[in-house]
């Protein structure tokens, strides 16, 4: 599903270049979760977006679904990352003035179905929203934020979930209710790429890479 | 959800800063729209001004023509006809004629079908000593009019004095102690006194009438006179006429000349004429006294207005600018859920066009109400009021409906160029 080969990121910082990622090559098939463990500022957080295809890479070459992403147009790798990719951050991300049932439904905005309305309904009430359907993130616990996100991320039905963090700022229940779904997904045939250094991420990956220094230790 | 829900709810979300985009269209739309209403304030004043002063002067025109017409019809004697050989010089010093020409030219003239002329009263006048009473005075001997035959029949203007009899001017009859069927005797001839005319103040006073076939005897000049008075030549207070009417009598009498008399009314049609012009001439300088402040008041919102736009469209600029960077995750955000560039885009411009169009509105009322109390202040006539609904008209609405978008579309193209070209990974990144 997803594949890199020997990917390089340079960024130019204030000390010179710096290398974010050094020719990191894996890959990630359906049914599987990828844990990405590694300390702050070892380049997890650039390796997921150059998976999300929104960080070209300086070198090497990515595949999403057997189609390198940076080769396309920006429109059709909108068009892509609205179709295979489902993103959760740390810090959710939600729009701040939509309630969680417009949050879930925003994806249907850049990749619109008919069925997007029955499908966030389906999220609202899979992820205990229902009593908070109508309520803005700031209304919101922290828990229940995170949980609006992933609803998010699986609304288009995405090949993949890029999680950056997703349990950082969570509570161990909320951190567990959230590798459940995560697992559940990979169950149903999804993947999932993990970056994070929480170490409870091990017990739901089928497969846990360290990073350090740009590079991925197996 | 459509796109355009998550627009509404943001403007929602952020209506401090939505207010303040709307309260810059409004200061914006609202000068623009009181300068272009104040200087139509300037021209509703202006109109009505300078109607006024064209009815008023209107009105004391047609009240001087009328007293002019109804001065020179009190002269009456309008054109004196005298022989060609009459010095007029000489006449003027000795205040009578001293040639003569025959009587039979007032019924040439009289039939002659001259239109222009009502009455002719031929006339022989002479200084003359009156012995009997130690006088010097003008005897004038008159039989009346002969009227234009071809005029509708009127009322004589003067009554021929019987045969027989004399009429004495004031300064006679007051110092001889005379009264009306006194007898007197002049030249050696007994008349019998028929009227006692009142104070004239004129040479009039020292005159005396009588018939002309007796004056003719008197003074030896059978079938002479020596002037024709041609009476309400003038009666339509036309002054064109005098020459038309020379003209003509100088055609059908070709050895006579014809003369003003009543230089008095013509003397005061000529001022009033003056004073015409002058008025009309001070009502155009009130035109351009106003042309001039409305050139000025121009000048000042042509300078102003568009500084006051740049500034407010700066302003929303800046606002837009502050909107981007308040929502940068929330564009990478939108972008990693896979919104294309134009979806962006949408949501920025929607905001700045509804921003423009709400403003427009509002500031189009603002600026009516500050334009018309400011064009009343500056006229200074409370008196002239103006309903703000004359104000508006459909080609200012438009142009404050097309400007006002337009100005905030404009302001808020940059930021949201920038908006777009973000880089999404950037926004992310930051925790």
């Amino acid at each position: 599903m997803l594949k890199f080969k020997n990917i390089t990121k340079n960024f130019d910082g204030p000390e010179g270049k710096v290398t974010a990622l050094n020719e990191v090559s894996f890959s990630v098939s359906p049914g599987e979760f990828l844990a990405v463990r590694g300390p702050s500022g070892c380049g997890k957080t650039t390796l997921l977006l150059t998976a999300g295809a929104l960080l070209r890479p300086g070198a090497g070459q990515v595949s999403l679904d057997g189609q390198d992403p940076y080769v396309l147009n920006p429109e059709m790798r909108s068009r892509m990352r609205a179709s295979m990719i489902g993103f959760v951050f740390q810090q959710f991300h939600l729009i701040p003035y939509l309630t969680v049932r417009q949050n879930i439904m925003a994806p249907s905005l850049a990749l619109p179905s008919k069925e997007a309305a029955q499908r966030a309904r389906e999220l609202v009430s899979s992820f205990g929203l229902d009593d908070r359907a109508d309520h803005i993130p700031a209304q919101l616990s922290t828990g229940q934020r995170q949980r609006t996100a992933l609803a998010r991320a699986l609304l288009n039905k995405p090949k993949i979930i890029l999680a950056d963090e997703p349990t950082g700022n969570l509570d161990e229940d909320n951190a567990d209710i959230v590798f459940d779904y995560l697992d559940k997904y990979v169950s149903d045939g999804g993947c999932v790429l993990l970056v994070t250094h929480d170490v409870r991420a091990a017990a739901h990956a089928t497969k846990t890479v360290q990073m350090s220094q740009g590079r991925i230790i197996e | 959800m459509k796109i355009w829900h998550m627009l509404v709810r943001e403007m929602l979300h952020r209506w401090r800063s939505f207010a303040i985009g709307n309260f810059a269209v409004i200061v914006a739309i609202g000068s623009l729209t009181a300068a272009l209403t104040s200087l139509k304030v300037h021209d509703i004043h202006t109109h009505k001004i300078l109607t006024a002063k064209e009815e008023e002067t209107e009105k004391k025109m047609a009240i001087l023509k009328d007293e002019m017409r109804k001065a020179t019809l009190k002269l009456k004697f309008n054109l004196l006809i005298l022989p060609k050989k009459q010095n007029i010089r000489d006449l003027h010093m000795k205040g009578y004629p001293s040639e003569y020409m025959p009587e039979e030219y007032v019924t040439r003239v009289a039939n002659s079908g001259i239109i222009l002329v009502r009455h002719f009263l031929p006339t022989l006048q002479q200084r003359i000593k009156w012995p009997e009473k130690k006088r010097t005075i003008t005897l004038v001997g008159t039989r009346g009019e002969t009227p234009n035959l071809q005029k509708s029949p009127r009322e004589p203007l003067v009554q021929p004095v019987p045969l027989e009899t004399i009429v004495l001017g004031y300064g006679l009859h007051q110092s001889l102690g005379l009264e009306v069927g006194d007898n007197v005797t002049l030249l050696g001839r007994e008349f019998t006194i028929h009227k006692c005319y009142e104070e004239r103040g004129s040479e009039d006073d020292f005159t005396a009438w009588i018939h002309l076939s007796q004056a003719q005897e008197l003074l030896d000049k059978k079938g002479l006179i020596n002037a024709i008075l041609a009476l309400e030549c003038l009666c339509q207070g036309a002054e064109g006429l005098l020459g038309e009417i020379r003209k003509k009598i100088e055609q059908i009498l070709p050895n006579t000349q014809v003369i003003e008399q009543g230089t008095k009314a013509l003397a005061r049609a000529e001022a009033r004429g003056t004073v015409a012009l002058e008025a009309k001439a001070a009502v155009e300088r009130e035109r351009q006294h106003r042309a001039e402040m409305r050139s000025e008041r121009e000048f000042f919102a042509a300078v102003l207005v568009p500084l006051i736009m740049v500034a407010c469209a700066v302003w929303i600029g800046l606002l837009a600018f502050n909107n981007v960077c308040a929502r940068k995750t929330e564009i990478g955000i939108q972008r990693a859920m896979g919104f294309r560039a134009r979806q962006i885009m949408f949501l920025f411009l929607s905001k700045y066009l509804i921003i423009g169009l709400l403003g427009g509105l509002f500031g189009i009322f603002v600026g009516l109400g500050f334009g018309r109390w400011l064009g009343l202040t500056l006229e200074e006539n409370t008196k002239v009021i103006t309903v703000a609904g004359d104000l508006l008209n459909p080609g200012l609405f438009l142009l404050v409906m097309v400007t006002a978008p337009v100005l905030t579309v404009i302001s808020g193209w940059l930021p949201t160029v920038v908006a777009i070209r973000q880089d999404p990974a950037e926004a992310l990144r930051e925790k």
